[in-house]
């Protein structure tokens, strides 16, 4: 009665749509993964009490208004201007330093401008002065 | 003379692998994925075309300043003469000594907060510092 012996039913697992499953994670994945950029302007502090002598020929001063204009060695410059007057300074003299003094009331992205200008001529050498006490 | 009838045949791309690729490629994306879960208070970050890349996510440090002058560091609102001390903190760090401060301003701040935040930041010996910026300008 019971001797018949069963047929070996296959007992694999199927494995047909595991593409498919593999598929639909990855499109998840695909879509959730940010891949964050932290991107900026880098720049230096100078240290507490550290101070250089740097000679006044190698200086330009920059001095950005509580209304965003700027003095480029006492003189008006549109922020556009900056970057070709810089890089021809550059040229002359490869040394130069670029002091760059705010006002309290100075927009943050006029600063932010205007270092942008800066860094696009090459500029390693930039100064932020300390604000008056 | 006949001509033998080629035996057609049935080109087809094996998709036996099909499988081990898609894998790789989730456990890729499983492992890059970061789940934010915070992102900080919302800052309106300024624009600039000539930007380049924080050195590293690690051992970065991120100071948010909204516009009304909240400041926040890493996940935790802070007062402006906190500000050194937890930076200080930071930089002592014997397993991770803070290498960059990313600075996540709002564009309409103005300066003296800027420079107030550049002073604690001296006192911390915190001097690499990242304006945080969008591309564009």
């Amino acid at each position: 009665m019971f001797t018949e012996k069963r047929k070996g039913k296959s007992s694999e697992i199927p494995t047909a749509s595991l593409a498919d499953i593999a598929f639909l994670m990855l499109i998840f994945f695909l879509v959730t993964t940010t891949i964050d950029v932290d991107k900026g302007i880098g720049l230096t502090l100078p240290g507490k009490g550290e101070t250089k002598e740097v000679r006044k020929k190698n200086i330009m001063n920059l001095g950005i208004n509580a209304d965003g204009e700027v003095l480029l060695d006492n003189e008006p410059v549109g922020i556009p201007e900056i970057r070709d007057i810089v890089k021809r300074r550059l040229a002359e003299n490869p040394n130069i330093l670029v002091s760059v003094k705010t006002d309290p009331e100075t927009g943050y992205q006029v600063y932010i401008k205007v270092l942008d200008q800066l860094k696009q001529a090459n500029l390693t050498r930039i100064s932020i002065a300390e604000p008056p006490k | 003379m006949k001509f033998e009838r080629k035996e057609e045949s049935k080109p087809a791309i094996p998709t036996a692998s099909l499988p081990d690729i898609i894998f790789m490629l989730l456990i890729f994306f499983m492992v890059s994925t970061v789940f934010k879960e915070f992102r900080g208070i919302p800052v309106a970050l300024p624009a600039a075309k000539k930007i380049e890349k924080l050195p590293g996510k690690r051992d970065v440090a991120y100071v948010y300043l909204d516009r009304r002058g909240t400041i926040m560091i890493d996940d935790r609102i802070v007062s402006m003469s906190e500000v050194d001390d937890i930076m200080y903190a930071k930089r002592a760090d014997k397993d991770h000594p803070l290498k960059v401060t990313s600075l996540k301003f709002d564009k309409q701040i103005r300066m003296d907060l800027v420079n107030q935040i550049h002073e604690e930041l001296k006192k911390a010996d915190a001097l690499n510092i990242n304006y945080s910026a969008i591309t564009g300008g």
